[in-house]
């Protein structure tokens, strides 16, 4: 494109996808009611699966909005996730229902993430990463001195006790797909907003959008707040699922396992992409379920995988398949048409990491 | 008397812990590389401790060159293949690939050797032996041979970065790359030098943990990183000796709240640590900020 055209701007088109939105905002629809409806005809077996993956699948999300979007790396998301379990446990206790309580747990692990942000947020990249492990190791050792929520043992989860137990797996099963959906469409509208341009410009040029008088820290601190709101639902969702809240022993929510599970199954599926996580969430998923009879290899399979996916196709998989087929089913960023340019479009070489190559509407 | 008791054995931790730390701020302060897998790489510098003395038979103190030096050329050939691919495509991508080393590394350990605890030179008379100060104050030889050898290896490293050629190479490397391979340094090989002697440490870390306690597939990361991170970011990031200070402030923080009440240990060194980064987040020993 040239200058002259640009300056004209009579010619340009400046859409959000390639195809027609509406088609995937209806997909999305049919997608939904018909995960909406699977209580009715799977199995409760299948069911608790599915719960499995929607916990991943949110955790995926938020892990991708921190690394993939805003560049901050948590190993210590678990954090969240175990605060999410407690505060599904403690008005449990008091006699709230733990379903009920959902909000509660997201609303508190979002609250929490504020004076750790005003902490962490002096560390920067690496050694912003393993202070969050550090906050999260004594957040957890915090929580196992506290005796009268099961101190280092944990506790049964009360209020849920005589309810059928395919209902209970069913609700269980809803309460997950709601927090999944409204962790995605969070971050799908959070990128659509202005942050989603502010975290663009961090990304593609920290210095130079801190200069044009973006305001980075809290661009960055927001979303490390949601991300923990969302990893605090989805705690509180497996809280509700295992019955039982575990701090530190094996299988904990506090165990630093969840957020590997979020990290690989983000990388796997492709950082930067909100279709990557749903992608990586669902390796997740075959692998865990054919190899979990062999203890920690699914672990150590995935991290394989992660580690050779980062190296050789960072963009991960939905990025391979984007860059094939140049589908998009949540289009955050802007597309560019070229003057008189309809169908084909051919990838320009220099697109951004994680998304097309945006153009600023404005110029 | 118990108080002065703490305070001296928290020093001689302190020891341990700039061990612990002082392989992660070399990589850092070379390659800017932030190794999420530094803890379970000193814990399979433990195990290897461990199989080779099941495996030969040696005195457990012959373990330790052999140890070293496997870790050293573990060091050179994981920083020449996976850390410098890595390091070549960003930040973001060095830490996920160091932190599923992380997760792969402490999972294996788990897999092939279970979740058993396991000590290194057990039963040994150096290991128990002890002298007392006083009627109250009983101090482990290891200990101070551990404190000793850290004061060691930290002179050594110091002596080699400013005084060897390959320090002097690996300084050039770190503060200017380009010039430095316009030079005619080959910064890759100078960052596998830089590793192999980072590694070197961490297999002291390793067998040093595995004297004083014992070690398990956890013990990379729930002690080893995490206490050499707070050791770090104490003493300041990127200084040397700031990591002995640190971690003999986190050691002794520890041993005090241990005194106040047991269950108190390792809250005791996270909060000295988070003060730390409240205060003065560009550490004690630093001079201006840089964070």
């Amino acid at each position: 494109m040239t200058d002259a055209t640009a300056r004209s701007g009579k010619n340009l088109k400046v859409t959000r996808s390639r195809r027609n939105v509406a088609w995937t905002g209806i997909g999305t629809v049919i997608v939904v009611a018909v995960l909406f409806v699977f209580p009715f005809y799977i199995s409760s077996g299948t069911l608790g699966i599915m719960v499995q993956a929607l916990v991943v699948l949110t955790l995926a999300s938020m892990w991708n909005l921190l690394a993939g979007y805003a560049g901050l790396v948590s190993v210590g998301q678990q954090a969240f996730f175990g605060l999410g379990a407690y505060f599904i446990l403690i008005p449990a206790m008091h006699g709230l229902s733990p379903f009920a309580s959902l909000p509660i747990a997201a609303i508190a692990a979002g609250v929490a993430a504020f004076p750790l942000w005003w902490l962490l947020s002096r560390l920067r990249t690496g050694y912003f990463a393993i202070a969050t492990w550090v906050m999260a190791s004594a957040i957890a050792l915090l929580i196992e001195q506290i005796q009268s929520i099961g101190g280092g043992t944990g506790m049964p989860l009360p209020g849920l006790t005589g309810w059928d137990p395919a209902v209970l797996t069913a609700y269980t099963y809803w309460a997950a797909l709601a927090v999944a959906v409204l962790a995605i469409g969070t971050v799908y509208f959070l990128l659509r907003s202005r942050i989603g341009l502010v975290l663009t410009a961090i990304r593609d040029d920290e210095r130079a959008a801190r200069s044009s008088g973006v305001k980075v820290g809290i661009a960055r601190m927001l979303v490390f707040v949601v991300a923990a709101a969302g990893c605090g639902a989805a705690g509180g969702v497996l809280a509700i699922d295992l019955l039982q809240v575990v701090p530190t022993t094996s299988g904990g929510v506090f165990s630093v396992q969840w957020t590997a599970i979020m990290a690989f199954a983000a990388i796997i599926g492709g950082l930067g992409t909100i279709e990557g996580p749903i992608v990586g969430t669902a390796v997740y998923m075959v692998l865990q379920q054919t190899l979990q009879s062999h203890n920690a290899w699914y672990l150590i399979i995935l991290g394989l995988v992660a580690i050779g996916v980062a190296l050789f196709a960072r963009r991960g998989l939905w990025g391979l398949l984007d860059e094939k087929f140049n589908i998009r089913l949540f289009p955050v960023g802007y597309y560019l048409w070229a003057p008189g340019e309809t169908r084909r479009w051919r990838r320009n070489g220099s697109a951004g990491a994680g998304r097309p190559a945006k153009a600023d509407a404005s110029s | 008397m118990a108080w002065v008791n703490a305070v001296i054995q928290g020093i001689l931790t302190g020891g341990l812990y700039a061990l612990f730390a002082c392989g992660l701020s070399l990589m850092f302060g070379v390659m800017k590389v932030v190794n999420l897998a530094h803890g379970d790489l000193a814990t399979v510098a433990g195990y290897i401790g461990v199989g080779v003395i099941a495996a030969t038979h040696m005195p457990f103190l012959w373990s330790v060159p052999v140890v070293v030096l496997a870790m050293a050329v573990l060091g050179y050939v994981l920083q020449r293949s996976m850390i410098q691919a890595a390091i070549s495509r960003g930040e973001l991508i060095t830490l996920i690939v160091t932190f599923g080393l992380s997760i792969v590394i402490e999972n294996g350990l788990l897999q092939f050797f279970s979740a058993d605890t396991r000590g290194i030179g057990v039963g040994s008379s150096l290991i128990s032996a002890s002298f007392s100060i006083g009627s109250q104050i009983q101090i482990a030889w290891l200990d101070v041979v551990i404190f000793g050898l850290a004061v060691v290896v930290l002179l050594g490293l110091q002596f080699f970065l400013s005084a060897s050629k390959y320090g002097r190479l690996i300084r050039a490397v770190a503060d200017d790359r380009e010039a430095a391979q316009l030079s005619g340094a080959d910064y890759r090989h100078v960052f596998g030098i830089a590793a192999a002697v980072a590694f070197g440490t961490v297999a002291l870390a390793g067998i040093s943990y595995g004297m004083t306690t014992v070690i398990a597939p956890t013990t990379g990361t729930d002690t080893i990183l995490l206490f050499a991170f707070a050791a770090v970011v104490i003493g300041g990031l990127g200084s040397l000796w700031g990591t002995l200070i640190g971690g003999i402030v986190l050691g002794v923080a520890q041993q005090i709240g241990a005194q106040i009440n047991i269950s108190y240990e390792l809250l005791a060194g996270y909060v000295v640590f988070l003060a730390v980064l409240v205060i003065r987040p560009q550490g004690l020993t630093a001079r201006r900020s840089e964070s």
